[in-house]
């Protein structure tokens, strides 16, 4: 009875707690965060639980699913299940990313260019007369509160740099995918090797830019609009970069066991691929957008 | 097949016995059980909403303030409409897709089994976090369901918070679940089992999930700029940094409009598989049926102003949306059409999910009328937030969806239960509800005309007469509910035997199994020709 059926065509699995682990995972984060933010002292610990419980349950979920995988229980119709399932999971973070730059437009386009007088002049007048729609915008309209950024770093300096690095991770990646099944596990584990180098330098230029920011130009999340969605837009992008090279660490560990030199089905590689290049294409857009045009 | 093993071996002490019915049903991965779970969960937080939604009537009962504070009025009114929408009416249509999509193609199960059980145990998890906001200092969230910046960030109370990661919740449990059923129907149809032989249940959740995977990422990127605004000083809504509070009513209703359809479209499935069964007629016009439905889910992306026509908007844009939202009527007086040309000349039986069917007909006609009225954009400024935009949205979420989920509720019972359920009590069940929900909603399109406004907790004295009768008509009616709860729970066991085609014109793949199905359904595909 504890085997799992496996007819001839189709892999259903037995029951699992992982799932459950993993809800009850992200309401102790959640939880955690809603406390420290109410700055209740159990907060961050609360925070730590969760954040720990849900490595626990990432690491036993993703191994159930690697020794099944190893194990050869899966067939054809698991792989295509699991490729449809990544690529809708991608599409929605593609949408995730498209309300905000929905939002981003809207302001620049829209909404600042009202505040500043435009369409309906009885705004600006009534509120505040002496404000000038600009973007990126530096000054706000109530500048009491929302002070603004006095500077703007240059596209051409690190943001550059960093557009050129994940260019470069999208090509080491493709490197190192062909080299799957083909027994060059050389060639595989530095193309990975590689990549995690590139993700990582990146993440750590976006911190220093960061600071650079916060500290001499005064670009922070109270800046007013300016501030609040370059640090949405770049903020979840660069998040979406840490899990990403988490991914691809993961996928090295598993090149170094051996998992990816027999040819067959390895979806986890193929996955992790489609995520980092969609993460790559998001840096694009936002070079274009939000540092450059 | 855990499952089976545990429920085999049935433990000696009670004790025992409960920690394997907690362990049978938290790690479920069979598609029934956990729709099983989801229809439960659903019927609960019904009751939990519709508590709620009486103790609005019964403050509403007579002018003056009775029973609640205003501020309490208004976290009455946000939380009725958040668990009723989260809570009830799109778990109730995950759970009929749970059950029904893997019988309909011919699958086993889901395709991503484990994906499914984390998708319906978010649901009770942000549930007990919505919840616990009634709880906390300074209250539930007093806002309203829509949110609405700068009530939610500036205004909003503390606990808010807790209210922005409950939809985040929510969120990751929609978006998964509609991973789960797209990829289900895309991969695990059965041999022969084409796109156009799908059922239009089927079809409908197809794009259902499609909308989904299309709006919950925005409503979560729209919470989260509000959690950035409320504790890290950002100024997205706020127009004194820059910001503007009317991005939040875009953003928010380019999720909230689609979230209409995808509420409406697996009603509208439920009822395409009902009416042809008991007009013992197959549907009138399939294809123009599947057609109507993409057509919805795609006309439903590009109306979201509707909504926001006071809000202030240029006149072009005003004009753009309102027409768009009147050409949505086209696709849906199609399928409308097609119900009715369905059931022309057909032999007709009236068994009690026909009734709910034809009553749903009916009333959602009536519900897409009013619908069409609020979209004329210089007439909506009269009706705008007056109770003839509440009258309008219970006439589609009540008597029109919940009607359509307890007519499929019924339809599928004797399939899901192997027992046939009570039609004496049904029927009563179905005139109670369907008298007093109109005794219950109608009145409010004329407190709505002569300008009563939504959300109060008191009224001018020329209110008074249709206040009182609505609020007869919504004790009725929640309380008729209970007949079909007693029906459901005492013909589990006290039922007569179903046989396994049930309705003597039902068609599909779901009634060549057994009553019950066996726990996966199908174990070897079936050929569809």
């Amino acid at each position: 009875m504890s085997e799992p059926t496996s007819s001839e065509k189709y892999y259903v699995p037995a029951s699992s707690h992982w799932p459950i682990l993993c809800c009850v995972a992200l309401f102790t984060f959640f939880a955690g965060i809603g406390r420290w933010l109410h700055e209740l002292p159990s907060g961050p610990w609360v925070w730590l639980g969760g954040v720990a419980l849900l490595v626990v349950v990432l690491f036993g979920w993703f191994g159930t699913v690697i020794s099944e995988n190893l194990s050869g229980v899966y067939n054809e119709q698991v792989g295509r299940s699991f490729r449809s399932g990544m690529k809708l999971l991608i599409l929605s973070e593609v949408v995730f990313f498209a309300g905000f730059f929905g939002g981003y437009f809207f302001i620049r386009l829209w909404g600042v260019p009202m505040l500043g007088g435009e369409v309906h002049p009885i705004t600006s007048v009534m509120l505040w007369p002496d404000f000038t729609a600009d973007w990126p915008l530096l000054t706000n309209p109530d500048n009491g509160r929302f002070l603004g950024a006095t500077d703007l770093g240059s596209p051409w300096g690190v943001p550059l740099a960093n557009t050129l690095l994940l260019l470069t991770s999208s090509v080491t990646l493709t490197y190192a995918h062909r080299a799957v099944g083909s027994g060059h596990d050389g060639i595989l584990k530095i193309g990975l090797l590689l990549t995690i180098l590139l993700g990582v330098t990146f993440l750590g230029l976006q911190a220093h830019e960061y600071m650079n920011d916060y500290e001499r130009n005064n670009l922070t999340l109270n800046a007013g609009i300016y501030g609040s969605v370059f640090y949405l837009l770049t903020g979840f992008h660069g998040f979406h970069v840490l899990v990403g090279v988490i991914m691809i660490s993961t996928m090295l560990g598993r090149a170094m066991k051996g998992h990816f030199s027999r040819p067959g089905d390895h979806f986890a590689l193929e996955g992790v691929a489609w995520y980092w290049h969609f993460v790559d294409v998001v840096w694009l857009l936002l070079f274009l957008f939000v540092y450059w045009l | 097949m855990a499952n089976g093993a545990t429920a085999a071996a049935v433990p000696q002490s009670v004790p025992k016995r409960m920690i394997a019915f907690i362990v049978r049903w938290t790690t479920a991965t069979n598609h029934k059980d956990i729709g099983t779970l989801y229809l439960c969960t659903a019927l609960l937080n019904l009751f939990l909403g519709g508590t709620l939604a009486l103790c609005i009537r019964a403050e509403l009962f007579i002018p003056g303030l009775q029973f609640v504070e205003p501020n309490f009025f208004n976290t009455l009114t946000t939380m009725h409409g958040l668990i009723m929408l989260f809570g009830f009416i799109m778990p109730v249509a995950v759970g009929f897709a749970n059950w029904l999509i893997p019988m309909m193609i011919g699958a086993p199960d889901m395709a991503l089994p484990r994906l499914n059980n984390m998708s319906f145990w978010l649901l009770p998890t942000a549930t007990i976090m919505l919840v616990s906001t009634l709880f906390m200092d300074g209250g539930a969230p007093n806002f309203g369901w829509t949110m609405y910046a700068p009530l939610s960030t500036t205004y909003g109370p503390p606990s808010t918070d807790y209210m922005i990661f409950a939809v985040h919740m929510l969120g990751i449990s929609s978006i998964m679940g509609s991973i789960n059923i797209i990829t289900t129907i895309a991969t695990m149809r059965a041999p022969g089992m084409t796109w156009m032989k799908l059922p239009v249940f089927v079809w409908t959740w197809l794009v259902t999930a499609f909308l989904l995977i299309g709006i919950m990422p925005v409503l979560a990127g729209a919470v989260t700029m509000m959690l950035f605004d409320r504790n890290f000083g950002t100024a997205f809504f706020d127009a004194a940094g820059g910001g503007d509070p009317l991005l939040f009513q875009h953003i928010f209703w380019f999720f909230g409009h689609p979230e209409v359809y995808v509420l409406a479209l697996p009603a509208f499935g439920i009822i395409s598989q009902i009416i042809p069964t008991f007009s013992r007629k197959p549907l009138f016009g399939y294809r123009t049926m599947v057609m109507a439905t993409i057509l919805i889910g795609f006309l439903s992306y590009i109306v979201w102003a509707h909504h926001m026509f006071t809000s202030g908007m240029p006149y072009g844009a005003q004009l753009y949306f309102m027409l768009a939202t009147m050409l949505i009527a086209v696709p849906t007086g199609m399928k409308v059409f097609n119900w009715i040309t369905t059931m022309f000349r057909g032999s007709i039986s009236f068994e009690t999910p026909m009734l709910f069917a034809i009553a749903f007909v009916f009333m959602f006609t009536f519900a897409g009328c009013t619908g069409v009225m609020l979209a004329v954009a210089p007439a909506d400024f009269q009706y705008h937030d007056s109770y003839f935009v509440v009258a309008h949205f219970h006439y589609v979420l009540v008597n029109g969806l919940t009607f359509a989920f307890l007519a499929g509720a019924y339809y599928w019972y004797p399939k899901f239960w192997g027992r046939m359920y009570n039609e004496r009590l049904g029927k009563i069940h179905f005139w109670l509800s369907t008298i007093s929900v109109n005794v219950l909603f109608f009145p409010q399109h004329f407190l709505g005309l002569a300008g009563m406004p939504r959300r109060i907790p008191d009224y001018a004295l020329q209110f008074v007469d249709f206040n009182f009768i609505s609020s007869i008509g919504a004790f009725v009616f929640g309380f008729s509910q209970l007949i079909f709860v007693y029906n459901m729970i005492s013909s589990r066991h006290r039922g007569a035997p179903a046989s396994d085609q049930v309705w003597e014109g039902a068609e599909g793949l779901e009634w060549t199994l057994s009553s019950p199905p066996p726990h996966h359904s199908f174990q070897t595909p079936p050929r569809v020709d």
